[in-house]
C-alpha cells in the first residue's frame, strides 16, 4: 500500500492526520459551505452586509419557500426530470445493442465503428451546433424536451457504447458459445444470457448519464428557448439575471437544482465510481 | 409457399452470425449517424458560406476562413483556449496529492472520500454561480482574501489581466476532484508486493512513488490526460456562466466565442461560426487521434 499506512506512523502523526483531514474537507468544501449557509440566511443579513458571517436566524424556509413560490423552478426541475429519465433509457437501451455487437461478433468494420463510437465522445459541442439546431427547428422539436432528449440519447450512446463493449467483452465468452452449440438463436442469447449479466453496468451507466445529462448547460440552451422546456440548469442561470443580488435565492436555488444528482451519487455510489474510474486500473 | 418461408428461415439460419452484429447495431448507429456523424460534415459545408439561419446560404468558399485570421477575438480565444489547457493540466497532480492524501483506512474515510468528490457531481452552472459570488468585489470571500494578501482590491472577473485566470481556478476544482478519483481507484490495484519489495531496498517517499507506484498509475494518468486535456477545451459553461467572454471579450474561449457568433443577439452568424466550430474540432482531432492511437495499441495488446 502507498503511502505507508498511517498506523505505521507515531501516534503525533497519527493525531495529526485526524485534526488534518477533517480541516482539509472543510477547506476543500468552503465554497459549497458557503452556498448552503447563505441559503438559510435571513434576507436581512444581506442587506446589513452580512455575506459570510455567521446567520443573524434561521431563514431557509423563507427562502426556499419564497424561490418555489416566486420563480418557476418547480417546473424547470420537472423538465430537467422530463429530458433526464428517457435519456437514461434510451442510451442504456441502445448500448446494450450496440455493446453487445461489438464485443460478441467479429467483422472486419468492428474496431472502426468502435472507435468511431469512443471519438463521437470527445468531439466538441460546437461543431454539432448550427446543424443539430437547424434539424430539431426543421422537426418542429425546437423549444420541446424531446428535442433535447433525441439529441441526448444518441450523443450519450457512444460513451455507453464504449463502456458496455468493455464490459462485456470481460465477460466469460464460453457461456455463449456453449449456447451457440446449442443452436440458441442469436437474440436469445442477447436477451437470456448477457443481459442478465449487464446489470451492474446498466446500473453504472444510469447514473452516469443521469448526471451528465442533468447537468448539461450548453445544449439546454441551444434547443431551448422558453421556460415551458427550460431544464433547471439554463433555468437558474435566467433566475440569476432576475435575482441581481439576492444571493440568498440564488443560493437555495443552486442547491434544489444539484440536489438530484447529488442524491443520486450518494445512492448509487459504488455503481458511480465504477463507471467513471472505467480503465483506471487496467490495460 | 411453405418453401419460400422455409428458404428465407434457413438463409437466416445460415448468415445468422454474419447479420445479427448489424440489426444490434441499427437503432444505435441510425441515432449516431443523424446527430454525430452528418452533423460534423454538415458544419464543415456550411463553414464554407455565409449564412444567417433562415434564408439561403450563400457561398464563400474560404471567405469565413479569411476572415477569421484577421480577427483579433480568435487569437484572444486561442490564447485563453491554451491557457486552460495548459493550467487545467495541473488538476492531474493535485488530484494526485489528494488521492495520496486520502490514500488511508481510518474511520469514515470512505465518507471523506464521496465528500470530497462532490464538487463534480454538482453541475458547472452551480460551480460558476458559486464562485462568480466569492469573486465578487467588495464581500466575496475570496476578494477579501487577496486582498489581505496583496493589499489591493482586485475585481478578478471584471479585470482583463485576471479573468481567465478565474475562470480556470473554479474549473480546476471539479477536475481535480475527478482526477483523485481516477488515481484513488488506481492506488487501490496497484500491486503491493512490488511496493513492499522497492521499501526492502530502501526507496521510500518521493522516489518510490516516481520509479514505483507512478509506472503502475500509468492507466490512471492516461484517463486522467484524457479527460482533462477534452474539458479543457470543451469548457464552456463556466466562461458562459461566470462572464459571457468578458471584460471586452478577454475571457473568450474558441467553444464561446463560437457559440457568441453563430447564435448572438448581434446577427446569427451561422456560417462564420461553423468556421470557428471547424477550428476547434480540427484542434481536439488532434488529441483525439493520439488517444484513438494508444487505446487502439493497447487493444491490439490484449
Amino acid at each position: 500500500m502507498f503511502p505507508t499506512p498511517i498506523q505505521k506512523a507515531s501516534p503525533f502523526a497519527q493525531t495529526a492526520y485526524k485534526v488534518v483531514l477533517p480541516l482539509a474537507l472543510v477547506l476543500w468544501l468552503l465554497p459549497l459551505i458557503g452556498v448552503a449557509i447563505t441559503s438559510v440566511r435571513p434576507a436581512s443579513d444581506l442587506a446589513a452586509g452580512n455575506y459570510f458571517g455567521i446567520p443573524s436566524g434561521f431563514g431557509g424556509i423563507e427562502n426556499y419557500t419564497a424561490v418555489f413560490r416566486d420563480s418557476p423552478i418547480g417546473l424547470y426541475i420537472l423538465n430537467s426530470f422530463k429530458v433526464t429519465i428517457p435519456t437514461v433509457i434510451g442510451a442504456v437501451a441502445l448500448s446494450c445493442l450496440t455493446g453487445f455487437a461489438l464485443a460478441v461478433y467479429k467483422f472486419r468494420a468492428n474496431l472502426l465503428l468502435f472507435f468511431m463510437f469512443v471519438a463521437g465522445n470527445f468531439i466538441p459541442f460546437q461543431i454539432l451546433m448550427v446543424p443539430v439546431r437547424d434539424m430539431t427547428l426543421k422537426a418542429g422539436l425546437y423549444d420541446t424536451t424531446l428535442g433535447l432528449v433525441l439529441f441526448h440519447v444518441a450523443f450519450q450512446t457512444g460513451f455507453c457504447t464504449l463502456f458496455m463493449r468493455n464490459f462485456i467483452k470481460g465477460l466469460p465468452f464460453a457461456l455463449i458459445e456453449s449456447a451457440r452449440v446449442e443452436g440458441v438463436s442469436e437474440w436469445r442469447i442477447f436477451r437470456y444470457i448477457v443481459l442478465p449479466l449487464m446489470r451492474p453496468a446498466i446500473a453504472a451507466l444510469s447514473v452516469l448519464v443521469f448526471t451528465f445529462v442533468w447537468n448539461d448547460y450548453f445544449w439546454a440552451t441551444v434547443l431551448v428557448q422558453g421556460q415551458h422546456a427550460m431544464p433547471v440548469t439554463a433555468g437558474l442561470y435566467s433566475l440569476n439575471g432576475q435575482w441581481v443580488a439576492a444571493w440568498h435565492l440564488v443560493s437555495a436555488g443552486s442547491i434544489i437544482a444539484a440536489l438530484p444528482p447529488v442524491a443520486m451519487f450518494f445512492l448509487m455510489q459504488k455503481h458511480f465510481i465504477a463507471g467513471l474510474t472505467l480503465g483506471a486500473t487496467k490495460g | 409457399m411453405s418453401e419460400a418461408v422455409s428458404s428465407s428461415t434457413g438463409y437466416w439460419k445460415k448468415n445468422q452470425q454474419r447479420l445479427a452484429p448489424w440489426l444490434f447495431l441499427a437503432p444505435g448507429m441510425a441515432m449516431f449517424v443523424i446527430y454525430v456523424l452528418f452533423p460534423i460534415i454538415e458544419s464543415i459545408w456550411i463553414s464554407f458560406h455565409d449564412w444567417d439561419g433562415l434564408g439561403d446560404k450563400v457561398w464563400i468558399g474560404l471567405g469565413n476562413y479569411v476572415e477569421l485570421m484577421g480577427d483579433d477575438s480568435f487569437y484572444t480565444s486561442l490564447k485563453n483556449n491554451v491557457l486552460w489547457l495548459v493550467l487545467y493540466l495541473l488538476s492531474i497532480p493535485a488530484g494526485l496529492a489528494v488521492a495520496l492524501f486520502l490514500n488511508q483506512t481510518v474511520t469514515g474515510i470512505r465518507l471523506y472520500k464521496s465528500l470530497f468528490f462532490f464538487p463534480f457531481v454538482i453541475s458547472q452552472v452551480v460551480v460558476g454561480l458559486i464562485f462568480t459570488w466569492f469573486y465578487a468585489p467588495d464581500f466575496g470571500l475570496f476578494s477579501k482574501l487577496i486582498e489581505n494578501l496583496t493589499g489591493q482590491q482586485i475585481a478578478i472577473l471584471a479585470d482583463e489581466r485576471f479573468v481567465t485566470y478565474g475562470i480556470i481556478v473554479a474549473g480546476l476544482w471539479p477536475q481535480t476532484a475527478y482526477c483523485m478519483i481516477l488515481y484513488l481507484t488506481g492506488l487501490n490495484n496497484i500491486n503491493p508486493e512490488q511496493v513492499e519489495a522497492a521499501r526492502m531496498d530502501g526507496a521510500k517517499g518521493i522516489k518510490l512513488l516516481w520509479y514505483v507506484v507512478l509506472p503502475q498509475l500509468a492507466p490512471a494518468t492516461f484517463i486522467a490526460m484524457v479527460v482533462t486535456v477534452i474539458g479543457s477545451l470543451r469548457c464552456f459553461d463556466l466562461v458562459s456562466i461566470m462572464t459571457s467572454g468578458g471584460p471586452y471579450g478577454s475571457s473568450q474561449v474558441l467553444s464561446y466565442f463560437m457559440y457568441e457568433q453563430a447564435l448572438s443577439e448581434y446577427g446569427f452568424r451561422m456560417g462564420y461560426g461553423a468556421a470557428i466550430a471547424v477550428v476547434l474540432f480540427l484542434i481536439m482531432m488532434i488529441f483525439i487521434t493520439l488517444f484513438i492511437v494508444r487505446m487502439l495499441m493497447q487493444e491490439r495488446n490484449s
